[in-house]
């Protein structure tokens, strides 16, 4: 994962995405009007941080099978990298929210689901840092961790979809493949979601590699 | 029958009108695109973007340099 093919590879994919995003053509739809555009920027924050809550559940996992130090650091990096990618959509959503739905935040079912989903995520940072023991630590967390994964998934993906919600494909909503009914919007999507994805395990490889030469320089002293 | 005529046509410029107003009324961004101001918006974001990029090129280097 040092190499920087697949850095660059996102970095393009995301830039792509911001000039067919602006310029590329849409649906003319009632109220999203052109802020439609923001499936492009907004949806893809959150599977970023979706991602990284799954290579810190896969971690986790790994954690309690072979308990080498490294795993847990990992875990650790993925979720502190994933909230801000979760802090990052929840504004833009507030926003998007705001000027559609005509609130910043309409006590809708995804967004409360993913504000649950985020106190879990912090809960857990708070939680590692209650636990003075390295390995009770690392252990807990991980088990902690692999509690909190699925729950996240119900509250964000599976409950709004089965009550009413603003979100598309929820309740009466059509999702947005049944709205972009000539799917010209659907390539930039992906792409957007893919360079995001890569960006945000980047950002997380980098915080991983900062904390396993802290962790050194600590066995050192 | 004319009289029939007439008022299915009159019916039918209504619907289709409608229709027509219906489909205007939903505003897209067309004067900021045909004036060709979007591009800057777009330049400024691909600036903002592709600076970052670097920023995090270099960040990956520094770090590299650390663990040798």
């Amino acid at each position: 994962m040092r190499q920087s093919w697949w850095k660059i590879l996102g970095l393009v994919m995301v830039a792509a995405s911001i000039v067919v995003g602006f310029l590329g053509p849409v649906p003319a739809l009632f109220l999203l009007h052109e802020t439609i555009r923001n499936v492009y920027f907004h949806v893809p924050m959150w599977s970023a941080m979706f991602a990284l809550y799954l290579i810190s559940v896969i971690y986790s996992i790994r954690y309690l099978s072979r308990s080498r130090v490294n795993d847990d650091l990992m875990a650790v990096e993925a979720v502190n990298t994933g909230i801000v990618f979760c802090i990052i959509g929840l504004l833009t959503g507030m926003q998007w929210a705001n000027i559609t739905w005509g609130d910043f935040w309409p006590n809708d079912p995804k967004t409360n689901g993913s504000a649950i989903a985020t106190l879990m995520y912090l809960a857990y940072l708070v939680l590692r840092n209650a636990l003075e023991e390295e390995q009770k630590r690392a252990k807990i967390s991980a088990i902690y961790n692999i509690f909190a994964f699925p729950i996240m998934i119900v509250l964000m993906y599976i409950m709004p979809k089965m009550t009413d919600s603003l979100h598309p494909g929820s309740g009466g909503n059509g999702t947005f493949g049944d709205l972009d009914m000539d799917n010209q919007m659907r390539p930039v999507f992906y792409t957007a979601t893919i360079g995001w994805i890569l960006i945000g395990v980047w950002i997380c490889t980098l915080r991983y590699r900062v904390r396993l030469l802290e962790n050194k320089r600590n066995l050192i002293d | 029958m004319i009289i029939m005529k007439k008022i299915i046509t009159i019916l039918l410029f209504c619907i289709t009108s409608h229709y027509t107003f219906a489909q205007n009324q939903i505003e897209m961004a067309t004067g900021l695109r045909s004036s060709g101001k979007i591009y800057v918006v777009v330049l400024v974001l691909l600036t903002i973007f592709v600076v970052l990029g670097v920023f995090l090129f270099m960040l990956d280097k520094r770090i590299k340099k650390l663990e040798k």
